[in-house]
């Protein structure tokens, strides 16, 4: 499997990244609306089989996944790094509660970033997710998403953990500013 | 200086009701539901009503969590009804999860706020409710379909056809007069009640 198209040489890793969470029995798609995951986002608003619902912010995510949980589906919760902050205290749920959640984050204020308020949150995302209990794994190029994030779903499905796939700056690119 | 004030704009009437004889009341048969109750008074009552029932989620921290859940629950188990209960205090933190309930819309989940209008777990301050904002309005600008305000005995009945035969998203606003909630203590394990509610709603943990 490659993640690029060997023709067009088009990016084909989100769309491999959304097949493999369908066959992971992923049924709840939550999101903060984000250019960085709008394969994934759009695949679910399209997908008569799963639920795909729009956040107002981060945290309800969280919670919502949790409630999923109660009744025997699995989700995802899909974000950016700034969006990482909001979560802290309702991942409460996750450490105290032993709910299992898969978070993927596309990452800001890190490698290239021409945004100087992306950063404080962005350097932050990875130490205050784990101070949180939260295991963290990072995606730096094309071929690491997909066995990265099976990884990650072995330890959050099987093993009941919570654990967030960085899809860092250097994997997704830079926003460009003028 | 600036500092909270009683809003003119929302007249509403007085509380009358007291939670430990109206909430009993109006959910009648708790165990008939997949229960999801937000953190203190609404996790102590449904909790007591329920003589700690597997059914009931009952949370005591992860603040503004509860309606969310409830979402997430109901979405997962499209033929049981399920009841998000919580309090004002609790449902302010995170008002956006209103707006979306109401884009997700889920027919099987009816939201119950028990509004007492204070903060019973922190030495009972006044809630924004308190001053005068209105939850029920905030649920029917954010597109709830059916939002329903219960201030005494008189609107028990169409509360309970809600809860019970309703057929869509419902928001009861359920206004009580400050005190107490019926407490008989409560699991404060929240991955015991986890595995308890799982193995209850799902057959395995």
């Amino acid at each position: 499997m490659t993640s690029h198209d060997v023709t067009t040489g088009a990016v084909t890793w989100p769309d491999q990244l959304y097949d493999l969470l369908k066959r992971a029995n992923i049924t709840q798609f939550a999101y903060v609306p984000d250019a960085g995951h709008r394969v994934l986002i759009d695949r679910s608003l399209a997908d008569p089989d799963v639920h795909s619902v729009a956040l107002t912010t981060e945290e309800e995510g969280v919670a919502l996944l949790a409630g999923a949980d109660l009744g025997g589906a699995r989700g995802v919760l899909l974000i950016q790094s700034s969006g990482a902050g909001n979560c802290i205290n309702m991942l409460s749920l996750n450490k105290g509660g032993k709910f299992p959640l898969l978070m993927l984050i596309s990452m800001r204020g890190e490698f290239g970033e021409g945004n100087p308020w992306q950063f404080p949150m962005g350097q932050a995302t990875q130490p205050v997710l784990e101070a949180m209990g939260t295991i963290v794994l990072r995606a730096e190029a094309p071929a690491e998403v997909i066995p990265t994030v099976e990884a990650a779903l072995t330890m959050v499905f099987q093993s009941g953990e919570t654990v967030a796939v960085l899809l860092t700056q250097r994997l997704i690119g830079a926003k460009k500013f003028a | 200086m600036a500092r909270p004030k009683k809003l003119q704009v929302n007249p509403m009437p007085e509380t009358v009701l007291d939670r430990r004889d109206v909430i009993p009341l109006l959910i009648e048969n708790p165990h008939d539901f997949l229960v999801v109750a937000g953190l203190a008074g609404s996790a102590q009552e449904l909790t007591a009503i329920t003589n700690d029932g597997p059914n009931v989620y009952a949370l005591a921290g992860a603040m503004g969590a509860a309606v969310s859940m409830g979402i997430g629950l109901a979405l997962a188990q499209p033929k049981r009804r399920v009841l998000c209960v919580t309090g004002d205090g609790e449902l302010l933190m995170n008002l956006g999860a209103l707006a979306t309930a109401a884009l997700m819309n889920p027919p099987n989940l009816t939201i119950i706020c028990v509004d007492n209008g204070h903060y019973g777990e922190t030495g009972n301050q006044d809630s924004h409710t308190g001053f005068g904002v209105n939850l029920a309005k905030i649920a029917e600008g954010s597109g709830i379909p059916a939002v329903l305000t219960i201030n005494t005995m008189d609107d028990l009945p169409e509360g309970s056809r809600l809860v019970r035969q309703g057929n869509g998203l419902a928001f009861i606003l359920l206004r009580v007069k400050e005190g107490k909630p019926l407490n008989t203590g409560r699991l404060m394990n929240p991955a015991v009640g986890r595995t308890r509610f799982r193995q209850h709603a799902l057959g395995h943990v």
